[in-house]
């Protein structure tokens, strides 16, 4: 990046829309993916959208059978949310694990969702929930299931003049559970190696169905449909986990890079999936 | 008193506010930003240098080894390093140019119009490949140094045994990680150059920058400025960006400031070395040794640089704190294309230390014998003899830690609690419990302190206030601190009328560079020496001027007979008054009977040793393969804490180093080049990863040292690693001979641990 950058900070998404329908302008949230590119000289864009102070990006609402989450929310907005805490905890789980405290205080969901990476901390959690986005551009609004979204490596279904506006998750019921497991070696300031979430309805050790999405195993964040329906209407057996750890860690298609191995990543992949349902074993054999 | 005591920082309250200038906060009227242009090939030769026609050079200073106005070297041991690569490139991030510009724009704009064309070598990246000798990189066959230890009958010790145990560790490179990157100022002067800078050892770049331009000792001046860490990263390093900076400053006829951003950092300056340790130990039943062979093959990097004294430490710990009548340690460093590695506290020893510790686990596990027990068994104690035979005299603190360490974690209890968890099942989150036993020799090695006779001063300032004349740098530890608390308390006066001279060349006498573990113990005593000195001089002078021979000076005044007679203050301004000012310059000398002989690498290696040992406990997520360290107690025997919380810090911060070094710390490596530079992806622990510490200071003053002072700076360094696989091989039985203990490696030991048990 040169000296000579321009930057839009509009008040109103309208005028983001307009600006956006003339501009090859780079969308910035809370810039904790785009400053460390900008900082490295890694990132080749001259005119930047602030979407920061749109204010129509911001809140959490509960809108009865779901929650609608601005775009613009940060971590810390989910980590406090009374509404995320109750409806969404593996979203709590997630935003705890992002970077440090500083990036949750600044970093935002939809920033997440739009950076597109395949280790994006809360994009499991977003696949497992079948989430769906609403994307606007002055053409108007419309609504796209977050599992279709990303449509190769760093590759979206967004349009150059389109937004992120919001993003809605269905509240987790009663009888549902739900669970979120990052695995990065430290405990903090970590990119993850494999990054789990998992959302099902189980009933006296029957897992009537689960929805396992995962994340920086394959170029995007994914949703291991095969092992779901391995596991679908079964009783969880010592057997069964077994068959769904083995299953999971073929059905993933993780590489050796920087941070871990295809091998490490394909087997701890299946351990945490059988973590999670042991633990539904653990908890209905306890007393449901 | 101020020995002893938690006084407040000298440097503290700058740091705290941000008044603190480090060398990025400083800009000069005139200066231009420096950039150095590195080698993207680990081996090859330059064929051609092209500067883009397009491009407006003018306002562009360029250097290339042609305006080095001497010869082509960074000043060290063998001076065999050059400055900028005249042709051959011996490996990655390695300078070729350097250029200066106004702003850091134009110098990045200039960086990317030029191009560099090679011939490329077959490079040599590993120990394996530099020892199988295919491409000769240095002199006939690779090897930088070589050292021989060796003491009593090998074969002899070997037949007194009843079983022989062998083992083969591997230890990887590590980045000293300071949080303030390198970075140097070079300003042309009238009469020579004067570099400000980030670093340890201001007569080291003094010393190189007096060679590259020829200057006297007065025309070469160097400062440092407030510095963010060092262990050992700006030990030898910063030479050469000084000179950098001082060639196109010298060039430009301009100040010229060249900071590295985090990733040039890593990928270009130096590292731990990275090494392959065999072991080959006999012993008896009952577990005492009766001989010991170690071989040790160090990667030096693509430069000798400071890699034989790396060695040599290395050597001389290699046995660890252990008795054994017949040694026979063989040391070899090697030639590699890779950076050179450097120095990085603990030098040579934390590599050693973990081969060692984990050859003493071997050997516990093979007979049967407890761990601590073993220990027990062959602990060095006061009066035994070393592998280099040095016996140990005095302030072998080496039982007390054991035992201190072992106490205070509850050692035995979590043995047993842990004994019982596994008899009741099967977990997933397996605990473990290990210990390390180790020791540190503070100072330079060998005759290294007689030789190098360290310099230090006080002079009394016009205001009556003693002022401490010495190169040994603040970098974090507490240098300032404890000198000044050392001065008080010799000299008789309060803390607070104890100051520091600026670390500027030109000001103070050459103590020996920041480094070793010396600065408390070798140039803390000079300094001591010094204010001796001074209280005699001003005592007899005040006998005389109060006609009071038995004048004594306490805590700032001149009593006689329970009588205040005056202030040193005003003693002092009455002594400069009549004689001029009072100053003081000591030197240091070995302790008498302190001796070794280079030829035959044997006797005193070092004056005394710092003693330590460490309790880790872990828990391993045998789903994940994660190690999660939850307490480290160590209790270290350092002679005496001048300041217990400065030297209770070094000690936690060295402990959680090392479990960065003994865990998660590993470069990756693409043809020489590291691809890990930023601190998202080297792994380093962060604060919620640092494991609880319970940190026991133990007393075992030695003689010579200021106020029973050793050192303190590195072996904090060396038992971690240790101790924590000795704990995960507790928890899960896993036997980890290489680190780090990542999750991708100890998860194949399980698998072939387990392989193997279904086998039998």
């Amino acid at each position: 990046m040169s000296g000579n950058s321009t930057a839009h900070s509009p008040r109103s998404l309208d005028e983001a829309y307009e600006i956006l329908s003339h501009t090859a302008a780079k969308v910035i949230a809370g810039g904790t993916d785009l400053m460390v590119l900008m900082n490295a000289r890694q990132l080749d864009a001259e005119e930047f959208l602030d979407i920061w102070r749109i204010d129509e990006l911001r809140g959490i609402a509960d809108e009865g059978d779901a929650l609608r989450i601005g775009a613009l929310a940060t971590y810390t907005d989910l980590i406090r949310s009374p509404i995320i805490q109750k409806y969404a905890p593996a979203l709590v789980a997630a935003s705890r694990m992002v970077g440090a405290v500083q990036i949750q205080n600044r970093g935002t969901l939809g920033g997440n969702i739009v950076n597109a990476s395949p280790a994006g901390d809360s994009l499991p959690v977003l696949a497992a929930y079948d989430a769906e986005l609403e994307i606007g551009s002055r053409r108007g609004l419309r609504r796209l299931d977050f599992n279709q979204f990303y449509t190769g490596y760093r590759r979206t279904a967004l349009e150059a003049d389109e937004l992120v506006v919001s993003v809605r998750v269905p509240k987790l019921k009663a009888d549902e559970r739900d669970f979120f497991c990052k695995v990065g070696t430290r405990r903090a300031q970590a990119i993850s190696k494999t990054v789990m979430a998992v959302k099902a309805k189980t009933e006296n050790e029957i897992l009537e169905w689960i929805r396992v999405g995962v994340g920086s195993v394959a170029p995007t964040v994914v949703r291991a449909y095969k092992t779901e329906s391995l596991l679908a209407g079964r009783a969880i057996t010592a057997d069964l986990v077994e068959q769904a750890r083995q299953s999971i860690s073929l059905e993933v298609s993780p590489i050796t890079d920087l941070r871990s191995t295809e091998h490490y990543r394909r087997r701890v992949t299946g351990n945490v999936l059988a973590r999670f349902l042991r633990e539904v074993i653990d908890s209905d054999g306890a007393g449901i | 008193m101020a020995v002893g005591q938690n006084v407040l920082r000298k440097e503290g309250v700058e740091k705290l506010t941000g008044a603190a200038r480090y060398i990025d906060d400083i800009a000069l009227e005139g200066m231009l930003y420096g950039k150095t242009i590195r080698s993207p090939l680990a081996r090859g030769l330059i064929k051609s240098i092209s500067f883009d026609t397009d491009f407006d050079w003018s306002p562009i200073t360029v250097c290339d080894w042609r305006d080095i106005p001497g010869e082509n070297f960074v000043a060290l041991i063998e001076n065999d390093q050059p400055l900028l690569v005249a042709r051959d490139v011996r490996h990655a991030e390695e300078p070729i140019l350097l250029i200066a510009a106004e702003s850091r724009t134009l110098v990045e704009e200039a960086a990317s119009r030029i191009r560099i064309e090679y011939e490329e070598l077959t490079p040599v990246l590993s120990i394996e490949e530099s020892l199988d000798c295919r491409e000769i990189i240095y002199g006939d066959d690779n090897v930088f140094k070589r050292f021989l230890i060796a003491r009593g009958e090998v074969d002899e010790g070997i037949n007194q045994g009843d079983l022989i145990i062998e083992g083969c560790y591997r230890v990887p490179h590590q980045e000293q990680l300071y949080i303030e990157p390198q970075g140097m100022i070079a300003i042309p002067t009238d009469t020579g150059m004067t570099v400000l800078g980030s670093m340890q050892c201001p007569y080291y770049v003094h010393k190189a920058l007096k060679q590259l331009f020829n200057l006297s000792d007065e025309q070469a001046v160097v400062i440092q400025t407030m510095t963010g860490g060092g262990f050992g990263g700006k030990e030898e390093y910063p030479s050469m960006i000084a000179c950098h900076a001082a060639l196109l400053a010298h060039k430009a006829q301009r100040p010229v400031k060249i900071i590295y951003d985090r990733a040039e950092d890593i990928a270009a300056t130096t590292k731990r070395h990275p090494g392959v340790i065999r072991h080959r130990t006999a012993v008896t039943r009952d577990g005492r040794l009766t001989a010991s062979e170690i071989d040790i093959v160090l990667d030096g990097g693509a430069y000798v640089t400071l890699t034989p004294v790396v060695l040599s430490r290395a050597a001389i710990h290699a046995l660890g704190p252990y008795r054994c009548e017949n040694v026979r340690i063989t040391a070899r460093a090697v030639a590699t294309n890779t950076p050179p590695n450097g120095a990085f506290r603990g030098f040579g020893a934390p590599q050693v230390a973990f081969a060692y510790e984990m050859q003493m686990e071997k050997i516990a596990l093979r007979l049967g014998i407890d761990p601590l027990e073993l220990r027990r068994i062959n602990m060095l104690k006061e009066g035994d003899i070393t592998a280099t035979g040095q016996q140990l005299r005095w302030s072998v603190g080496s039982e007390d830690v054991l035992n201190a360490a072992v106490e205070r974690s509850h050692f035995r209890e979590k043995q047993e609690a842990i004994q019982i968890e596994r008899a009741s099942g099967d977990s997933r989150k397996r605990r473990g419990v290990g210990l390390s036993f180790f020791f540190h020799g503070a100072g330079f090695t060998g005759s290294g302190e007689a030789k190098m006779k360290a310099r230090a001063g006080i002079e009394i300032t016009d205001q009556g206030r003693a002022r401490v004349l010495s190169s040994s740098t603040e970098i974090g530890q507490g240098t300032q601190t404890i000198f000044c608390q050392i001065v008080a308390d010799e000299l008789g006066i309060g803390f607070d009328d104890v100051e520091i001279e600026e670390t500027d060349t030109s000001r103070v006498p050459d103590s020996g560079p920041t480094v070793a573990s010396r600065t408390c113990m070798v140039v803390g005593r000079v300094i001591q020496l010094a204010a001796r000195e001074i209280k005699e001089k001003i005592k007899r002078f005040a006998a005389e001027l109060f006609g009071a021979p038995e004048i004594d000076l306490m805590e700032g005044r001149f009593v006689e007979g329970g009588k205040v007679l005056a202030s040193f203050a005003e003693v002092a301004r009455e002594y400069a008054a009549q004689n001029g000012k009072l100053k003081v310059e000591s030197q240091y000398a070995s302790p008498m009977g302190v001796e070794w002989d280079d030829d035959s690498y044997s006797g005193d290696a070092y004056p005394a040793f710092s003693w330590g040992a460490e309790v880790a406990e872990v828990e391993v997520d045998m789903d994940t393969f994660e190690v999660s360290v939850l307490k480290i107690t160590t209790a270290q025997d350092i002679g005496r804490a001048i300041h217990p919380l400065l030297a209770a810090g070094q000690i936690e911060g060295g402990t959680l180093q090392a479990v960065g070094y003994g865990l998660t710390e590993e470069l990756v490596w693409d043809q020489g080049r590291i691809v890990n530079r930023m601190l998202t992806n080297y792994i380093i622990p962060t604060s919620m990863d640092a494991p609880d510490m319970e940190t026991v200071i133990v007393e075992k003053e030695y003689p010579h040292g200021p106020f029973g002072a050793k050192g303190v700076g590195e072996l904090p360094m060396d038992g971690a690693a240790p101790a924590i696989a000795a704990a995960v091989l507790n928890a899960t039985g896993a036997f980890v001979s290489e680190i780090p203990v990542t999750p991708e490696r100890l998860m194949m030991i399980h698998e072939g641990t387990r392989r193997e048990s279904n086998e039998d």
